[in-house]
């Protein structure tokens, strides 16, 4: 099974169904996934923390909702995390495509990765790193966590995890 | 009128509806005008009323209103070809456009010079657009829950505020009886 496959499997039998993305070359097979599932909602979003504001509504409304996003929009959203998902109470699971790690070809990449862990950290966000394929086999039990404490909680994934950037 | 001359105005009509209010003075003003458990009252998060509204209104069958501002729309402009692109027949944003930062001191906003959120809304692709003066909202907001079809309303008002209290109910207690209220 590929594995952007079984990341959407998972999120499925956790009854996720609205989930909203940014778009991310990493993470473009699993957006095609959740695109093609009759059982999701997918709503892109033009930024990260207005994403943050449809899965709040969504998750108000009875669906369990995600984001799939770049860990760039950690710099974008920590308002929004703090003052809106937080201080509501309410359950985001972030999958984050972890840019800027080893293997990566864009040194700008590497400013703000420099800054993921620490400000999630900063912000006591739960936090995992698939850094190998079999990393991946938490997730079910992440989300699980995640709807039974009604809080954000961050997957970063990084290129090593996702088999590099091919040529590069 | 002033933006909450209008919300007094239609309070009788918000009453029976889910409401995501925006941030500030016009949260405040709803509350302190018919406070309930359909209000979702935001405390802070400038910007995103209409996307929690949207999303509210994509989850679910009952009719949502976003109050929003011009302000805060100008804040998260991309949630207007969001909400184009994502219908939503029962979801109305209402957009009380006083051309001002009403809750920071009424510095103006561009909405209040050239930029017409109106033609905005329209060009990003929302097919109901309705302006209207502020003594019409009522009239307005009511046509627009009984359509039964996505709509986009733009009240013109004057500038102007009220002094009133913060809130200070917790935030967890607004989310738990707002969300008894969805299920209900």
């Amino acid at each position: 099974m590929s594995i952007d496959k079984k990341i959407v499997d998972d999120l499925v039998a956790n009854d996720v169904s609205f989930i909203t993305t940014v778009p991310c070359k990493q993470l473009a097979g699993v957006i095609e996934e959740v695109d093609a599932r009759p059982e999701i909602f997918h709503i892109p979003s033009n930024k990260e923390d207005e994403g943050m504001g449809l899965c709040a509504g969504a998750w108000m409304g009875g669906k369990r909702p995600a984001i799939i996003m770049q860990n760039t929009a950690i710099g974008v959203t920590i308002n929004t995390l703090a003052t809106l998902t937080q201080y509501y109470r309410m359950p985001l699971p972030m999958i984050i495509s972890y840019r800027g790690e080893l293997r990566e070809p864009v040194a700008c990449q590497v400013e703000m990765a420099v800054h993921t862990k620490a400000l999630l950290n900063q912000l006591n966000i739960p936090t995992y790193h698939f850094h190998k394929e079999s990393d991946a086999d938490e997730l079910d039990t992440i989300l699980k966590y995640t709807f039974m404490c009604n809080k954000p909680v961050a997957i970063l994934t990084d290129a090593s995890f996702w088999g590099g950037y091919g040529d590069q | 009128m002033i933006r909450s001359e209008i919300l007094r105005e239609i309070a009788p009509i918000l009453h029976d509806q889910l409401v995501v209010c925006n941030i500030g003075l016009p949260s405040q003003e709803l509350h302190m005008i018919d406070d309930n458990a359909k209000n979702f009252y935001m405390l802070g998060t400038m910007g995103l009323s209409s996307s929690i509204g949207l999303g509210l209104a994509l989850a679910q069958d009952k009719t949502v209103i976003s109050i929003d501002g011009d302000g805060s729309v100008l804040t998260n402009l991309g949630t207007l070809p969001t909400i184009a692109n994502n219908v939503a027949d029962n979801y109305i944003l209402m957009i009380i456009d006083n051309g001002s930062y009403g809750s920071t001191g009424d510095q103006p906003t561009y909405a209040g010079k050239k930029t017409k959120l109106e033609n905005v809304a329209a060009a990003c692709g929302c097919e109901n657009v309705v302006t209207v003066q502020d003594v019409d909202a009522g009239k307005a907001l009511q046509a627009a829950i009984d359509s039964k079809q996505m709509t986009i309303i733009v009240v013109k008002c004057d500038s102007g505020n009220i002094k009133l209290p913060v809130i200070t109910m917790d935030p967890v207690v607004i989310r738990d009886r707002f969300m008894k209220a969805v299920a209900s």
